[in-house]
């Protein structure tokens, strides 16, 4: 007998009990369903985490001053030479992966406008600051020149910061006082949100370098040009490690570091913070994967005790069979093809309804999920081989019937 | 004329726990093409085994039996599903039909397993269909039949692959006697036509309608005798004229 009509015996059979095959079906239904969709909501996880982290600058790296021994004394980051807004020009000119490099000066400061007052943190920056942290303004201008040179009274001011000291009215043009120094508000920054440690990124106010440098925060005398850190980020599709080891070697020779000497600078970036974001989400939608298996096992079972039933059921079927013709390998593949039928036609309807659910989940939950080739290929294959896998035992017993025995079977 | 079935020393033992139970001992038998032969016995006389034997369901413990010349007892068990498809018809006692299928598509089972492409399946069975005088009922399931069609189904069915012989076990075992004339008749016909029927049946006036009648008792044939076989075509219409 041809694989046709084996294909045309199983199905007629299946047709014969159409409810007890639909509900015997659902087993591998849920199952695949479920597998589909919970690896849609891990995947739709995982790539919500990477835009979360390329938002805030995957491609970013921070230079601190290195740590110092001075008499036999550790001291910690930003104890060395100091970093100057020299270094990032020179990093930026010189360094072909760097796109831009921004120096900034940061402290806190208690800011007051009429009698309303805030503790915030005061950046003070270079426009390449925006460039390197995805940042824009929702209203209002950028620094000009002039005022970055002059060290100009000008700032911009977070959405934490605008809330506190104005609330609902209009900051933009007023003048608040930052250690009472007065400046004027020109621009506001858009909304930022926290930050993977949990701090408010919008409770800031930016002021030209040499503002803060100069007019609030202040500097050691000699040290006109000193910045905190140079926050960099490298181009899209650029080496990280390779744009770090061009970084070190130039700042060895800026700041004249003999062989031997450890690194004048502390330099980290976010790369490994992002490997263990996508490890931790991926672990969970392996978990999620591994207990929506557990349903196609069940699924799977199912297959195994109907298929079991509907061999004893159809004992004298068999047996006639038997006496007409078939070979006890024609019995084995009608019952192995009736079990995969069963298997593959419920892994069809669970793609279905795994697609529909992922889709149903994204519009009702709002959960970002993404959809893969490679899990509905895995789900359906895997139904596949639970229907040959549960289907064999059952129709090796159908197969190893005696005709004479199976025919007289009451 | 040729022998179709030639039995020779034939025997069958089943082991029950310590003891051995001789279900047919050494018989041997010979049967022409075109015989029509009843075999008859009580319960436990060793004719249903030796039936098994003849339809190649069951192999022998001894002995050796040749079908149309060829020694079937000793091929495998693929052979004899061969066999059994091409050579042999099997009709029931309880019919035997796949349940909520078709008459046609249970007529054309023997032929699935022969590798007949699908047209020519359907045309056959069809044809076999109309030779039982049930050619307007190729869609009805076994459940919407009487007892006397759902037996002629099953006959169409034995017939599909046009087979050298016809073994019926009890045939009318299920049907009132009336319907048993009729399936008597249909089997009379057939073997007008050549065809070699051998069937088994514990009741007298069911045996009288063969050509030859051999009896078994505790696994031998006691008797073998010819018989004219009474017409059950006439017997039908000596009773009230009813069309079937």
């Amino acid at each position: 007998m041809n694989l046709l009509a084996t294909l045309r015996v199983a199905m007629n059979a299946l047709r014969v009990n159409m409810l007890r095959s639909v509900l015997t079906m659902l087993g591998i239904i849920i199952g695949v369903a479920a597998v589909i969709t919970m690896l849609a909501v891990g995947a739709g996880a995982e790539l919500r985490i990477q835009e979360q982290i390329k938002s805030l600058g995957s491609n970013l790296m921070i230079i601190t001053a290195g740590a110092r021994t001075a008499n036999g004394v550790r001291i910690g980051t930003g104890a060395t030479p100091d970093l100057t807004e020299d270094d990032a020009t020179a990093i930026a000119r010189e360094v072909s992966e760097v796109e831009a490099a921004a120096p900034t000066y940061r402290g806190s400061a208690q800011v007051v406008n009429g009698n309303a007052n805030w503790a915030t943190q005061v950046f003070g920056i270079t426009p390449d600051y925006f460039v390197v942290r995805n940042w824009t303004l929702e209203e209002g201008r950028m620094f000009e020149p002039a005022e970055l040179a002059g060290a100009g009274k000008v700032a911009l001011i977070g959405q934490t910061v605008a809330r506190e000291l104005f609330g609902d009215n209009d900051p933009m043009d007023q003048t608040i006082r930052i250690k009472n120094v007065p400046v004027t508000i020109v621009g506001v920054l858009s909304r930022k949100g926290q930050n993977m440690t949990g701090n408010d990124q919008d409770d800031v106010i930016m002021v030209p370098l040499a503002t803060a440098r100069n007019r609030i925060i202040g500097v050691e005398p000699g040290k006109q040009r000193q910045v905190g850190m140079i926050q960099l980020k490298v181009f899209d599709g650029e080496s990280m490690s390779e744009a770090e080891d061009k970084i070190r070697s130039l700042m060895r020779q800026r700041m004249r570091t003999t062989e031997g000497q450890p690194d004048p600078i502390t330099l980290r970036n976010m790369t490994e913070m992002l490997q263990a974001q996508e490890e931790s989400s991926r672990v969970m939608a392996m978990l999620l994967a591994a207990v929506a298996s557990v349903s196609l096992i069940v699924g799977g079972i199912g297959i195994m005790n109907i298929m079991l039933v509907s061999v004893t059921e159809r004992t004298r079927e068999i047996g006639l069979r038997l006496a007409v013709g078939a070979r006890s390998r024609d019995i084995l593949t009608q019952f192995l093809v009736e079990a995969v039928t069963l298997s593959v036609l419920g892994g069809l309807i669970g793609i279905a309804l795994g697609v529909g659910g992922s889709w149903m989940i994204a519009e009702i939950a709002g959960w970002q999920t993404q959809l893969s080739t490679a899990s509905i290929i895995l789900a359906v294959s895997f139904s596949a081989v639970v229907g040959i896998f549960f289907g064999f035992y059952p129709a090796r017993k159908a197969a190893s019937l005696l005709p004479i025995q199976a025919l007289r079977y009451e | 004329m040729t022998s179709l079935i030639a039995v020779r020393g034939m025997s069958k033992s089943y082991t029950m726990g310590s003891n051995t139970v001789m279900a047919l001992d050494t018989v041997s038998l010979e049967i022409a093409e075109g015989e029509f032969v009843a075999i008859m016995g009580a319960s436990g006389s060793g004719k249903s085994t030796f039936m098994n034997l003849l339809g190649c369901l069951d192999t022998p413990s001894a002995g050796e039996y040749r079908l149309a010349g060829e020694k079937v007892s000793d091929l495998t068990t693929d052979q004899l599903a061969t066999i059994r498809n091409r050579r042999i018809g099997f009709v029931f006692q309880q019919f035997n039909l796949l349940p909520r299928t078709s008459a046609l598509e249970n007529v054309e089972l023997p032929l699935l397993y022969s590798s007949i492409p699908s047209a020519k399946r359907r045309a056959l069975a069809m044809a076999r269909l109309n030779e039982v005088g049930l050619g307007s009922r190729t869609d009805h399931q076994p459940s919407q039949l009487s007892g006397g069609q759902q037996q002629r189904v099953a006959i169409a069915r034995a017939l599909a692959n046009n087979p050298s012989l016809i073994l019926a076990d009890e045939p009318t075992g299920a049907l009132d006697s009336r319907t048993s004339i009729e399936i008597m008749a249909l089997l009379q016909k057939l073997n007008a036509q050549r065809m070699t029927i051998v069937m088994v049946t514990h009741e007298p006036d069911i045996a009288a309608f063969a050509s030859r009648i051999v009896t078994f008792r505790d696994g031998k044939i006691i008797s073998d005798v010819k018989n004219t076989p009474a017409d059950a075509q006439s017997q039908l219409s000596a009773v009230t004229v009813e069309t079937s």
